[in-house]
């Protein structure tokens, strides 16, 4: 063996997929969490797509339901201050400079949730639309938000969170009058990476289409 | 901003590999990574400059084998590269299509000596 050695440089066939530490914990947070009969959805979204205001009503939409939140935020507490003014429990991530959560931070934000009264954790992932959808989180389903004022060809742009989603909430649905968005293009586009995917129109400003997407997280809860 | 985290990976796998063939130096890195995943190569660079001396990979050189977003059409089977704004099938013109590549994340292989 070693003769062969001899020669200046060797290939060496690898084949090893990168980030696959994040997969492990995020498998594990999956247990963790359906031991306890929690379900986690992971909302992902541009800065200022409307998240937080959509996070506000669903709470004040299900008041029936033990929901807790996860925020995470580059810096800041602001959107975990909003939300602890509902008494809904909250954590606040600053994951200090980096463009999405980890599993790793999930978990140990899991540990400051009371975790025995849970059935449902919203994570709110940090405003991107790109490097999130690389980092499984140990939740069970993904949610894309696209606020009106962003456009509706962003699926050419983004296209891996809108294959990754299972549910398109089209944000700031009040705004349609005034912009050109064009809806029916939008759901072509969507439709066309990822054919069977809901996408409800909302506004968490008038109410429009709450309804369907709390009927969604219902069934997401099972009854 | 996450290619820190990207590159200490890509060190841990080389090493260990490199490791597991005895080898004393590793002199090339090749990575293949997809249009959809998010990662940007100047900045792996800067950080394997950074975090790779002290390590068997130190001076090493990365290559980047970009692979290009791919698409098989859901109506007639036929697999195309979507061009930025143009999503039909060249053959049926149907829109969109299963995504066959373009997510590929892995060090595909090593140069030892
Ligand atoms: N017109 C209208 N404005 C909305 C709606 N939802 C949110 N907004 C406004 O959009 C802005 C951003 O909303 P947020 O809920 O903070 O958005 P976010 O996605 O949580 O933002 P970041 O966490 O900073 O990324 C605020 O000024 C909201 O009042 C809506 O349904 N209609
Ligand atoms: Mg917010
Ligand atoms: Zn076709």
């Amino acid at each position: 063996m070693s003769e062969t050695n001899l020669s200046p440089s060797n290939r060496v066939p690898v084949v090893e997929r990168l980030l696959t530490a994040n997969e492990e914990v995020a498998a594990d947070n999956r247990v963790q969490f359906h031991q306890r009969q929690i379900k986690v959805g992971n909302i992902m979204a541009s800065p200022g797509a409307g998240k937080t205001t959509l996070l506000l009503a669903t709470i004040a939409a299900m008041p029936g339901r033990k929901i807790g939140v996860i925020e995470g935020d580059v810096a800041s507490q602001v959107d975990a201050e909003m939300i602890a003014t509902t008494g809904t429990p909250v954590v606040q991530i600053n994951t200090g400079g980096a463009c999405h959560l980890d599993a790793p931070m999930i978990r140990n934000a899991a540990k400051a949730l009371p975790l025995e009264e849970l059935e449902l954790i919203l994570v709110e992932n940090v405003g991107n639309l790109i490097c999130p959808v690389s980092f499984d989180l140990g939740q069970d389903f993904n949610v894309g938000l696209l606020s009106v004022p962003e456009g509706h060809d962003k699926p050419y742009k983004y296209p891996g969170i809108f294959e990754a989603v299972d549910l398109v909430v089209v944000t700031k649905a009040d705004l349609l009058p005034y912009l050109d968005f064009e809806i029916d293009t939008f759901r072509t586009l969507v439709h066309g990476l990822n054919p069977d995917v809901p996408i409800f129109v909302v506004s968490a400003k008038t109410g429009e289409g709450m309804e369907d997407w709390v009927a969604w997280l219902e069934t997401r809860l099972g009854i | 901003m996450h290619e820190m985290a990207v590159t200490e990976d890509i060190l841990r796998i080389v090493t260990e590999h490199a490791g597991q063939g005895g080898a004393s130096e590793v002199t090339d890195i090749y990575l293949v990574i997809g249009e959809l995943a998010s990662f940007v190569d100047d900045s792996i660079q800067f950080y394997f400059d950074l975090l790779a001396p002290g390590t068997v990979a130190e001076g090493a050189t990365l290559h980047f084998q970009r692979v290009q977003t791919r698409f098989r059409c859901r109506i007639c089977g036929h697999e195309f590269e979507p061009a930025e704004r143009d999503w039909l099938c060249p053959e049926c013109h149907a829109l969109g299509g299963e995504v066959i590549a373009g997510k590929e994340f892995y060090v595909e292989s090593i140069e030892v000596r």
